[in-house]
């Protein structure tokens, strides 16, 4: 059997969704999605710039298949974030959207009050709702109890490419949730998405660490490649740690014994 | 009769009664590619010929950029 996951109605085999910013250009970006394997990927919704005639649209260079999530960044409170994600939905006509209410500007991390009352605003009015969050089991609780699809906490700041730095936290969170929880924001290489798999991540959602990479197309790879091979180490079991050696080779039968 | 508006965060002047299809038509947006809120609610876009503007509206035109 296929080893897929679902969010609301929807079903996905791949575990990675990717971001469309900071991509150097736009085909580079639709090279390194094919190339990333992913079902899903983020867009942000912003003001048309009025005076931009013809400009290329982001649409046209997304892989046709993909799903979009469109996400409400940069917003600062519970109110903007819920128009955006109205906004979103009338431009995608999905209701999938990634609920971000940032509360400080150095580290990007959620106002989680603001953010659990945006959930239940959005929630009631029918949105799949995937918010971005803190590793904070309490905060993961609050927002699967306003009716959350999913949980997404941080492995680190935003863009930081720091890796998971509260491992524990997040591990709880998994242990926790009942409703699906990914890892967003935070990865820099393909180790750390490994890692928020062995962990017992559902899926893994990052931008910059493809898109800021000196060649985002075999990053790409690279991610779909680590979150792969860390799920499957999820599932096949991991050894516990020990101290000390537990050879691997018989200890008998060793010559001129 | 021109009347002001707030658009993307803008005093424009427009003409009187002009509905959200004659504001996209006159900015020479195609509406497939965007979605238009005004006074902070949603016009969806089976409503956009229906949909008249006024004096003082707050009208927010917005697209997909990248984002993560």
């Amino acid at each position: 059997m296929a080893d897929t996951w679902s969010i609301g109605k929807y079903t996905f085999t791949s575990r990675l969704l990717v971001g469309t910013g900071k991509f150097p250009d736009f085909p580079t970006m639709q090279k390194a999605h094919v190339a990333s394997g992913a079902e899903v990927v983020t867009v942000a919704v912003r003001r048309l710039d009025l005076s931009a005639k013809g400009e290329a649209s982001l649409l046209e260079w997304i892989p046709k298949g993909m799903t979009l999530l469109p996400n409400t960044a940069a917003c600062f409170t519970a109110d903007e974030a819920v128009r955006t994600a109205r906004l979103g939905r009338e431009l995608g006509m999905g209701d999938l959207v990634k609920l971000e209410v940032i509360g400080d500007p150095r580290t990007l991390f959620p106002d989680v009050v603001g953010l659990v009352e945006a959930a239940k605003v959005l929630v009631k009015e029918g949105f799949t709702v995937l918010p971005y969050t803190n590793d904070d089991p309490v905060t993961a609780k609050r927002l699967e109890d306003a009716g959350c699809a999913a949980i997404m906490p941080l492995g680190a700041p935003i863009g930081s490419g720091l890796g998971l730095r509260n491992p524990y936290n997040l591990r709880i969170i998994m242990e926790t949730a009942k409703v699906p929880v990914l890892v967003d924001a935070g990865v820099g290489t393909a180790s750390d998405a490994a890692i928020a798999m062995e962990l017992g991540a559902v899926a893994v959602l990052m931008n910059t660490a493809i898109a800021g990479a000196k060649d985002p197309v075999l990053m790409a790879a690279a991610m779909r490649d680590a979150v792969s091979a860390g799920r499957q180490a999820f599932l096949a079991g991991r050894i516990p740690m020990k101290l000390h050696a537990a050879a691997s080779s018989p200890l008998t039968g060793l010559i001129g014994s | 009769m021109p009347m002001q508006v707030r658009l993307n965060g803008e005093v424009r002047e427009l003409p009187d009664g002009i509905t959200v299809s004659g504001l996209l038509a006159h900015l020479g947006v195609k509406a497939q590619r965007v979605a238009v809120e005004v006074n902070e609610t949603v016009v969806t876009k089976d409503r956009y010929e229906a949909h008249r503007l006024g004096a003082g509206d707050s009208i927010e035109i917005v697209a997909f950029v990248g984002g993560g």
